[in-house]
């Protein structure tokens, strides 16, 4: 990096840092909104918003070139969010009268802090002085902290509104929120595991080793590795449920509960919401890119590896690629990012609004212990590897190796299981009414 | 030392983040609203987390954001929205006698904790941790290896815990 960047004050340096992060994010949000209603509407057979910024060229003006004249140039609407924005900013701002004012005032500001604050500790490119915005010791931990406080601003807009809808969307949402911690919890224990440290800059950093310590031509990302599969999909469940979206949009259930914990907000402060929501999406995003697909890596490939063991031309083609991974990782980062909210809007368009209790059954019953017997497997895993790779008792660390593969599969056998359940036809409970209670007649005699 | 010495950025930092735990902390007794009360325990909760973090006690403070400010006071305030507990008008009072044996008992308390804590704390000039104290690794260690009785014990403790709150709020098992 520069010399005169890390000539500055420390504070400065932090503070570019931050804004590196969070400006890229805060324009990045429209632009997802833009992208969500496109992408839903071409799932959904749709057309969607492709209005505005289409500009119609004047027919007579001379200002106008003449190839142009008449023509319309359409930008795919992409300037909708803007739109959006404006009318929402000159919409009128409704604040319930027995509302409790301060609590209400403040509640969209602490639904927006946690989605960029969470931020802080990812890493978006293999470049220490600009990111992560703090290399710290306790990096996922972080991560689980703060987005533990998501819960404070939907419950505080469900209670201020001092609307029933709202009171009822901001329980269900800290009891939602509450329920997926756990379990995601439990599945980024099993990469810290497998990492030995908490730090996140070291989880990629350890994906850049050679797959399954057998291939070093390709890089050993998580997402390859048995547990870190299993790991991986718990992860994504929870991640979907923690930043309120569909199937887990229960806090805002609109045939239920109306709009739920920000029924009675209007204008800016809903946008405020709204902006929170997706800037969590896109974060949550770039922690899963970061802990199970490679971080800033272009692909899972040891360019470096390749540079030395092949044969000039292959070398130096490699050596170009190593070069372009390196220069361009942002670029890699926020594209697996664009990926992944768009497997959300994917899911969004595909799946159906949970049940209640299939929410809770799903979070308690199936993913928190398929997460705890995951991380059982990742120790054993450990265990297994030590053995081997220390000659100890080479038999009974590959009796133990294929033992493990055949654990490994069993739990990815009833990861699979446990989709299939949640996207079974329910179990209807029937009962059968008669109209007349068949009581009476035998009380007459 | 002069009072020049004294006045660092760190100070600064310190003032303003111990003075904003300092008032939340008030805000808990003096807000008659609970849910005002538990956001200032939340507010005092997490501004101490950041106190740890100037003395590069990373863990702790997250651990700290992590149990208290992101799982208790949650729960907390999951349960004063249920039972959708507002100002209450009783609990106001006035000219009781009672608050003034209240004052000198909190305020002994005070003067006992302070004697005891102030002074050890007065001599104390490092402004930060050494770099391995606090750290995971080292917490981990100490956890697994000098401290593994205790640990094990209050694990099973909460697992009690769980056990008997399930026994008691389930009417059939």
């Amino acid at each position: 990096m520069a010399q005169w960047f890390l000539d500055l004050h420390p504070a400065w340096q932090a503070l570019i840092r931050v804004l590196l992060f969070v400006l890229p994010v805060l324009l990045l949000v429209p632009g997802l909104i833009w992208w969500e209603r496109r992408l839903l509407s071409w799932m959904q057979d749709r057309i969607g918003p492709n209005r505005v910024a289409t500009i119609t060229w004047s027919k007579t003006s001379k200002l106008v070139p003449g190839f142009l004249r008449g023509k319309k140039t359409k930008f795919f609407g992409l300037l909708q969010p803007i739109a959006d924005g404006v009318k929402l900013f000159f919409k009128e701002d409704v604040t319930p009268s027995a509302s409790d004012k301060l609590l209400y005032f403040i509640a969209p500001g602490v639904a927006l802090f946690p989605a960029f604050a969470l931020g802080g500790t990812l890493p978006f490119a293999p470049w220490p002085s600009i990111t992560p915005i703090a290399d710290v010791n306790i990096g996922i931990l972080y991560v689980l902290a703060i987005s533990s406080l998501g819960v404070y601003g939907v419950v505080l807009a469900g209670y201020s509104g001092n609307n029933k809808y709202s009171l009822m969307g901001g329980l269900r949402a800290s009891a939602q929120l509450i329920s997926y911690e756990l379990a995601m919890g439990m599945s980024l224990a099993c990469i810290v595991l497998a990492t030995g440290s908490l730090r996140m800059t070291d989880m990629v950093r350890v994906q850049e080793q050679a797959l399954w310590g057998a291939f070093p031509v390709l890089q050993n990302w998580f997402v390859f590795t048995p547990y870190g599969f299993v790991a991986m999909v718990v992860f994504a469940i929870c991640m979907v449920a923690e930043t309120n979206r569909a199937p887990f949009d229960l806090p805002e259930a609109e045939n239920e509960l109306i709009a739920g914990y920000h029924t009675e907000y209007s204008s800016m402060k809903f946008a405020v919401f709204f902006m929170g929501e997706y800037a969590a999406m896109f974060v949550f995003s770039g922690v899963l890119t970061a802990v199970f697909f490679g971080g800033y890596n272009m692909l899972p490939v040891n360019w470096g590896y390749i540079e030395q063991n092949a044969s000039p031309f292959f070398a130096g083609v490699a050596n170009f690629l190593g070069k372009l991974n390196y220069y361009l990782a942002p670029m890699w980062f926020v594209g697996k990012i664009a990926f992944f909210i768009s497997v959300y809007i994917w899911i969004r368009a595909t799946l159906p609004r949970l049940r209640y209790d299939q929410l809770m059954s799903l979070g308690w019953k199936s993913l928190l212990p398929l997460a705890t017997f995951n991380f059982i497997m990742v120790a054993s895993w450990i265990l297994v590897t030590r053995l081997v790779s220390e000659q100890r008792s080479p038999l009974a660390g590959t009796i133990a190796g294929v033992g493990l593969w055949v654990v490994a599969a069993a739990l990815v056998f009833s990861l699979w299981r446990i989709v299939k359940k949640a996207s079974a036809e329910p179990e209807l409970e029937t009962r059968t009414i008669s109209m007349v209670d068949p009581k009476i007649g035998e009380a007459t005699v | 030392m002069n009072t020049a010495d004294l006045l660092t950025p760190n100070l600064g930092v310190f003032a303003l983040l111990g003075g904003i735990a300092g008032l939340a902390a008030v805000g808990v007794v003096a807000f008659n609203n609970a849910v005002r009360s538990a956001l200032c325990l939340v507010i005092s909760f997490f501004t101490l987390a950041f106190l740890y973090f100037t003395l590069t006690f990373e863990m702790i403070g997250i651990l700290q954001i992590v149990v208290y400010t992101g799982a208790i006071m949650v729960l907390f305030l999951f349960v004063i929205m249920l039972l959708n507990l507002g100002a209450l008008k009783s609990l106001i009072e006035e000219r009781d006698p009672k608050l003034l044996l209240g004052g000198l008992l909190g305020l002994a308390l005070a003067v006992l904790l302070g004697s005891q804590v102030l002074l050890p704390v007065a001599n104390v000039l490092e402004t930060r941790a050494p770099a391995d104290i606090g750290s995971p690794q080292s917490v981990g260690y100490s956890l697994f290896t000098t401290y593994l009785y205790p640990f094990e014990i209050a694990s099973v403790l909460l697992l009690l815990g769980i056990v008997g709150s399930i026994l008691l709020a389930k009417r059939r098992i």
